[in-house]
């Protein structure tokens, strides 16, 4: 499944659009690809969201916040947890992409890439700092479940990388 | 209970994570280092949230108003299925890397297969959890090389783990009556079909990090059929303090 099977009703885009990871205040739950379908039905509004990981804390912050955001625009709305299709990181929005990096965080590389960076030290990374790639792996495990430590070489500036997941 | 192979079924597969992440959540704050300290529980959460997609399944097919909380806190010790290695406690870091790296080479191929369920809800489960734990296995084989090939001392600790958790990996391989019921449905995996390839790959890996296979052929069992040893009673003391002291208490 792509992120263009999606199946979102227009209206209530720019409302959940407006709701963001509790953790990455930047970024929209939209960019982040984890709304997988919003529909009204009799002005209810049914919400389909899928976990970044299994585990994280946020999913239930997130339910919360899209039926707070749904009742100030007048829908009562109920939010269901999907696990199928598993998320994955090719779901973030370049938009997406772009407010990690902003934010400090260096967005996913490709899968390949990826595994280089995490298991053989090569230096692809992007440092959110200055943007040299002569960047270190800290630890494979970050302040998130979803990221990992590294530390740039040349500015010393320690950030987070967001792993890939497919 | 209409379906209780399958419950059992998945109270078996999901106990095994509940309880490896407490044992990996006791590092909280007590990790050799910050980075390490960070990863055991990261792992932990990870366990935990697959956990409870197992539980809330699981309290679906029992139907009677148990919740997922109620499944993971309130059942007593021998009413838990999870395998010997999970419970076994986190003597020094050498042991909680050998513990988790030889359930995590495991938990790999037996999720591969549970992908396969004919039951949709386990295959998505399964779908899900393998990414995470494919992180999990290529922490744990880099830290066992790390300290197989490190000094002297490192190794021997990490070869003295390794033969005291041994007698553990063989249950990993047993059936239950409800995993025969399931594996003939289409449903469960058949284990003992995994068990060539995991030796195999475990070999590989302890060689690699210059350590000894253990040859002994004796192993311990008990576990899945709810026979444990002596430390799950602690483990579990620790786990549903809350609940055992403020009953039904919510968070």
């Amino acid at each position: 499944m792509t992120a263009t099977e999606q199946n979102i009703d227009k209206r209530l885009i720019p409302i959940l659009e407006k709701v963001s990871d509790p953790e990455i205040p930047v970024l929209s739950i939209m960019d982040m690809g984890v709304v997988r379908s919003a529909v009204i039905i009799n002005n209810k509004v049914k919400v389909e969201i899928t976990p970044t990981y299994s585990g994280c804390p946020a999913m239930d912050v997130i339910g919360d916040d899209i039926k707070a955001a749904l009742h100030v625009a007048g829908y009562s709305a109920e939010v269901d947890l999907i696990l199928f299709p598993a998320w994955t990181t090719d779901w973030i929005t370049s938009r997406g992409r772009k407010a990690l990096e902003d934010y400090g965080i260096a967005a996913p590389l490709e899968s390949e890439a990826d595994k280089a960076v995490l298991l053989d030290g090569k230096k692809l990374v992007k440092c959110t700092n200055c943007g040299s790639k002569n960047t270190r792996l800290v630890s494979q495990f970050g302040s998130t479940a979803c990221k990992a430590q590294f530390q740039c070489e040349d500015c010393h500036e320690p950030f987070d990388y967001f792993k890939c997941l497919k | 209970m209409k379906n209780e192979n399958l419950y059992n079924y998945i109270l078996g597969i999901a106990d095994n994570s509940l309880i490896l992440g407490q044992r990996m959540g006791e590092l909280c704050g007590h990790g050799p280092t910050l980075e390490t300290d960070i990863a055991c529980t990261n792992i932990s959460l990870d366990l935990f949230g697959q956990v409870r997609s197992y539980f809330q399944y699981a309290a679906k097919i029992a139907g009677d108003g148990r919740t997922e909380d109620d499944i993971a806190m309130l059942r007593k010790e021998r009413e838990y299925k999870n395998v010997l290695l999970a419970e076994q406690p986190n003597t020094n870091f050498a042991y909680t890397i050998a513990r988790h790296f030889l359930f995590d080479v495991y938990h790999f191929s037996f999720l591969n297969e549970l992908q396969k369920s004919s039951d949709l809800t386990l295959s998505a489960i399964a779908n899900k959890c393998i990414k995470e734990v494919s992180y999990h296995e290529r922490f744990s084989s880099d830290w066992v090389k790390r300290l197989g090939d490190g000094t002297e001392e490192s190794n021997q600790k990490m070869q003295e783990a390794i033969n005291d958790l041994w007698t553990y990996t063989d249950e990993l391989f047993h059936q239950t009556e409800a995993d025969k019921v399931m594996v003939e449905d289409g449903v469960g995996v058949d284990v003992t079909k995994l068990k060539d390839n995991y030796y195999k790959s475990v070999g590989e890996l302890l060689n690699k990090a210059r350590l000894n296979t253990p040859e002994s052929k004796w192993f311990q069992k008990g576990g899945k059929i709810g026979i444990h040893t002596e430390h799950l009673g602690y483990l579990l003391a620790d786990l549903q303090y809350m609940q055992r002291t403020y009953p039904n208490m919510e968070w």
